[in-house]
């Protein structure tokens, strides 16, 4: 029992992670219909800066907050100098330009960083806590519970504020959007701004237990657009669900089946589930227009 | 007359031209080795941009069918001790079937959901290469024996750069041929629109089938030959960043291009060798240069240089 | 009158063109080539290697270069690819024209070379791990290595583990290439060595949590060491995990670990783990009468004023290459590539930071058990165990 508990923890401390991430992923395919491969630098950049901050001597909540400042910038400058003049184009050639951005990003912040893996200290302390003989860090528990805190809000933003509302009206119906005045420009910029934040947030959250480098995003970028497809691509819910499902699957299989195929299982996993739903988990049935 | 030189014959002379003038102007062994390199990714780029760029699909699993066919080389030729030739024919035979067995189920995905389709097939197959200690020589490689004809002995650049020549003409020549073709026709009424192309009598998901084993049978001709001119092969050829690498070749080229697809493959295969003059700034010139080239041109070079050229002569 | 006067100043200035000539050739700089896995998932292993080699050859020709000629690097980044690497080989050997080879931060990345450097007959010095890169010897005449044979590794933690009464063993490695030619070392080594290997856990290099794996280990009856593989960040997670999950079980990882990252980034989880290192991690802790105690500190404290970053023994691998490969010149009397192949053969007791090599027409490695010494990581330093 002990046994299976690690493994649960693991799988959903792994999968809040992925969560984060892949909110970030349909944050802005609701809003533009892109996918941002550049999210996972933005998970990076969050950790990564943090880390730079500190050493510049700011106390730790002010270095993260700094550091999903700068992420938020670099998520409008994403929106604004690369994604926005490639307006027209096909959805490929714009995923293509994410990927320029991702290579560019991971190449600026290995000048700016360093190469090296750094540690950021945990929140609240590294002491496990044993709940049923199992061990789970503190510093899970932010992450779970800040997950939480975060679908909470956004729920919130999207449901009572103007601008989270301008933001489904766009994802909803571009065109209609614009005529009801709705700056689709802005909405837009709002969207990568915001889905930076929430990779700086989910970045520094996770950096005390997956350490932080250059390289962090490519691998969690990957594992994020995975669990954003499973739950349905463009869902809030189904992003979580992508996410907690992968993670326990992965720990699952390491625990249980081998652990040097563990990934190769979860991936099998998520093949069924995408040829049995092939919109997603909480993916919406669309209707194809001829 | 003018019919007859239509611009995919005179691209299929220019490219004959290029490979038959181009050893006149390569310095060293090094220059032959990138054409050499370069002509294998081309080969792989034409077969995907059938599928991406024709038929509208996406595939971020392809570098998984050019390593299979290249460890079918490696292995079949290295452990069985099989004629190199006859290696080749059977990984592309049991690559396409591969294929085929995978095409009908996934195809049914469409968009993204197929993109993570092809991207998790891609990963699994890389995972089985890496762990398969054993059989593929794990995640150090393996060497592959060198193509022999009795006493002679397949080797260098020169040689080599022949064949990966041969074998591209022949590949471009068959991908022009079938997008002429009816089977070409029918392949951009289902990028169009699926369900209008069905309404005309397509049947897509054998259309779509066809043309995914097809690009995989391209993947696997161009690993084989890879295996053994390179006489060595690791299992991160099956890895996901090889897969979007040749994604980025075909779109940044162009889609629904053949000859995009080689100047795609050209220029990313070239691109590293040349930026490392630039060290530790490599990385970011190399993701400026991809923003910028596909914001500028965003439906990729040749069809971009190809509407200016029309406009010139308007 | 006059035409003498003329001869002898032709004679003069063409005297003193030939000199100029033969200056300007023996002047003509010493050429190495290099392609480390600077970034990449290696980079762990290739980045303080390139930052060494260019601190050195700039150190050397300050000093006035060897023979009298200045070294020149050419170095390019093949992030752990063994396509790239063949490429970049190939451009070296062929377009740079260099004369040796100081390259391959992993396994991969050297095998794939290995054929074109056996055909071009060029010397070569690979700073990979696994013991294939120079066995067997007759398949590899040019190419030698700094780093000690991964088995080396291995068999030094088995020989640890014995006296403390532990013959029942845990293995716990990545997927990568260094991580799972451990794994067979171990394996194989075990039963030459009368230890048992009861559990194997994988884990991908790209992880953030290894509690499943170290918890599967934990359950298993009869683990009495554990024996780590791998080399980067998840080795500092593994640290953590374990401390996380409260193990006390012995254990060791392999010299992929010896890098001061490791130890901050396990936060304390790595207290009292050992490892098989090279004598740079502890030099200031050797005897003096250790010849390799002076050159250890000299490299640690140049490395530390020019990059502000402790070392690591993959740079000091990358700095013997470079150090063997000038002594080699010296003796062969320039860079004729037969005789610098040669001289790098019969190199006899060349002290080096990470070893004291010596190597013959049978050993391209040039390193034997006494080379390797047991550390282990106490209030977050490395401390020799005697």
């Amino acid at each position: 029992m002990a046994q299976f508990l690690q493994f649960l923890f693991s799988g959903v401390t792994v999968g809040a992670i992925y969560a984060l991430v892949a909110l970030g992923f349909a944050l802005i395919y609701n809003a533009s219909h892109v996918i941002n491969f550049a999210q996972g630098e933005f998970v990076m950049l969050g950790g990564l800066a943090t880390f730079g901050f500190l050493g510049a001597g700011f106390p730790l909540p002010i270095a993260a907050a700094l550091a999903i400042l700068l992420t938020i910038v670099v998520g409008f400058a994403l929106q604004r100098f690369a994604v926005e003049p490639a307006r027209g184009a096909t959805v490929v050639s714009i995923i293509i330009i994410t990927i320029g951005a991702s290579i560019f990003l991971r190449g600026g912040a290995q000048l700016v960083w360093g190469k090296d893996f750094h540690r950021i200290p945990a929140f609240t302390g590294e002491d496990p806590i044993l709940i049923g003989g199992a061990a789970l860090l503190p510093q899970s528990l932010w992450v779970i519970g800040m997950s939480a805190v975060v679908v909470v809000v956004l729920r919130w933003f999207f449901g009572s504020t103007l601008a989270g509302k301008a933001m489904l009206a766009v994802s909803h119906n571009r065109l209609a959007a614009e005529l009801c005045g709705i700056s689709v420009r802005r909405v837009l910029l709002l969207s990568f701004g915001l889905s930076g934040g929430l990779g700086a947030l989910a970045g520094i959250l996770i950096a005390p237990i997956t350490l932080t480098s250059y390289q962090v995003g490519t691998m969690l970028g990957l594992k994020g657009f995975c669990a954003a497809i499973v739950g349905g691509l463009g869902s809030g819910p189904g992003a979580i669900v992508g996410g907690l499902v992968l993670g326990i699957a992965e720990a699952m299989s390491a625990g249980y089946i081998s652990s040097a195929y563990k990934d190769a299982v979860a991936f099998v996993a998520i093949l069924i589930v995408l040829i049995v739903m092939p919109g997603g988990i909480f993916g919406k049935k669309g209707t194809e227009r001829v | 007359m003018t019919a007859f030189w239509s611009p995919s014959r005179i691209g299929l002379l220019v490219l004959a031209a290029v490979i038959l003038a181009l050893p006149l102007a390569l310095p060293n062994k090094f220059y032959f080795n990138m054409a050499i390199l370069i002509g294998l990714n081309a080969m792989v780029c034409v077969g995907l941009n059938l599928l991406i760029g024709y038929a509208g699909q996406i595939s971020l699993g392809h570098a998984a069918f050019f390593a299979l066919g290249a460890y079918a080389s490696a292995v079949l030729s290295a452990r069985l001790g099989w004629h190199p030739v006859l290696s080749m024919i059977v990984g592309v035979i049991a690559v396409s079937l591969l294929a085929f067995a995978v095409a009908r189920p996934i195809l049914k995905l469409k968009g993204h959901y197929l993109a993570m389709a092809t991207l998790g097939l891609g990963i699994i197959i890389s995972i089985v290469l890496n762990r398969e200690l054993d059989l593929t020589g794990g995640p150090d490689g393996m060497p592959v024996p060198r193509i022999r004809f009795g006493d002679v002995r397949v080797r260098g650049e020169q040689t080599w750069y022949w064949i990966v020549g041969v074998a591209l003409w022949l590949s471009v020549w068959l991908s022009l041929n079938l997008i002429e073709s009816p089977l070409g026709r029918a392949l951009r009424a289902v990028h169009g629109s699926e369900v209008a192309a069905s309404t005309l009598g397509i049947d897509v998901a054998k259309t779509k089938s066809f043309v995914f084993v097809l690009s995989a049978a391209f993947a696997s001709v161009a690993g084989s030959l890879t295996a053994h001119y390179l006489e060595f092969i690791t299992p991160s050829e099956a890895g996901f960043l090889r897969s979007v690498e040749f994604v980025t070749m075909v779109v940044l080229g162009g889609m629904a291009s053949t000859f995009g697809a080689v100047v795609g493959a050209a220029i990313l295969t070239a691109l590293p060798q040349a930026l490392a003059a630039f060290h530790d700034y490599e990385h970011l010139v190399f993701g400026a240069i991809l923003m910028a080239t596909m914001i500028l041109m965003p439906k990729g070079l040749v069809p971009t240089l190809g509407d200016l050229f029309r406009r010139r002569r308007q | 009158m006059f035409r003498k006067i003329a001869l002898a100043a032709l004679a003069t200035a063409s005297l003193g063109l030939l000199a100029q000539g033969a200056e300007a050739q023996a002047q003509r700089p010493i050429k190495i080539g290099s392609f480390l896995a600077i970034t990449g998932g290696a980079s762990f292993l290739g980045d303080p290697e390139a930052k060494t080699l260019r601190l050195y050859v700039e150190t050397l020709n300050k000093m006035g270069g060897v023979n009298g000629r200045k070294l020149e690097l050419v170095v390019y980044d093949s992030a752990g690819d063994a396509k790239q690497a063949a490429a970049f080989a190939k451009r070296l050997i062929e377009d740079d024209k260099v004369d040796l080879l100081i390259a391959g931060s992993t396994t991969g990345e050297t095998m794939a070379v290995v054929p074109m450097v056996e055909q071009e007959r060029i010397p070569f010095i690979s700073l990979g791990g696994a013991s294939v890169i120079v066995e067997p010897v007759k398949d590899r005449k040019h190419v030698f290595k700094t780093p000690h044979s991964d088995r080396l590794a291995v068999q030094k933690i088995y020989e640890d583990m014995k006296p403390r009464g532990i013959t029942q063993v845990a293995i716990l490695g990545g997927s990568g290439g260094f991580d799972q030619s451990c794994r067979k070392n171990a394996q194989e080594l075990a039963t030459i060595m009368g230890m048992k290997i009861v559990a194997d856990e994988t884990y991908a290099p790209t992880d953030s949590d290894i509690t499943p794996q170290l918890t599967k280990i934990k359950n298993t009856a009869g683990v009495q060491g554990i024996v780590g593989c791998g080399f980067g960040a998840i080795t500092a997670i593994t640290a953590k995990n374990y401390k996380q999950l409260g193990m006390t079980t012995p254990f060791y990882f392999n010299h992929g670990v010896a890098s001061k990252q490791f130890i901050t980034g396990a936060a304390g989880g790595a207290e009292g783990m050992r490892l098989p290192a090279a004598a740079l991690l502890v030099a200031a802790q050797l005897p003096d009468s250790d010849p390799q105690k002076a050159p250890g500190l000299a490299y640690a404290k140049a490395y530390m004023e020019a990059y502000k970053e402790d070392i690591s023994t993959f740079g000091g691998h990358a700095y013997d290459a470079l150090m063997l490969a000038v002594d080699a010149i010296k003796r062969a009397g320039g860079t004729d590539k037969a005789k610098v192949r040669d001289a790098l053969e019969a190199t006899k007791n060349f002290v080096g930071v990470d070893g004291i090599f010596t190597m013959s027409a049978t050993d391209h490695n040039g390193l034997d058990s006494a080379s390797f010494k047991m550390v282990e990581v106490k209030n977050n330093d490395w401390v020799l165990l005697k």
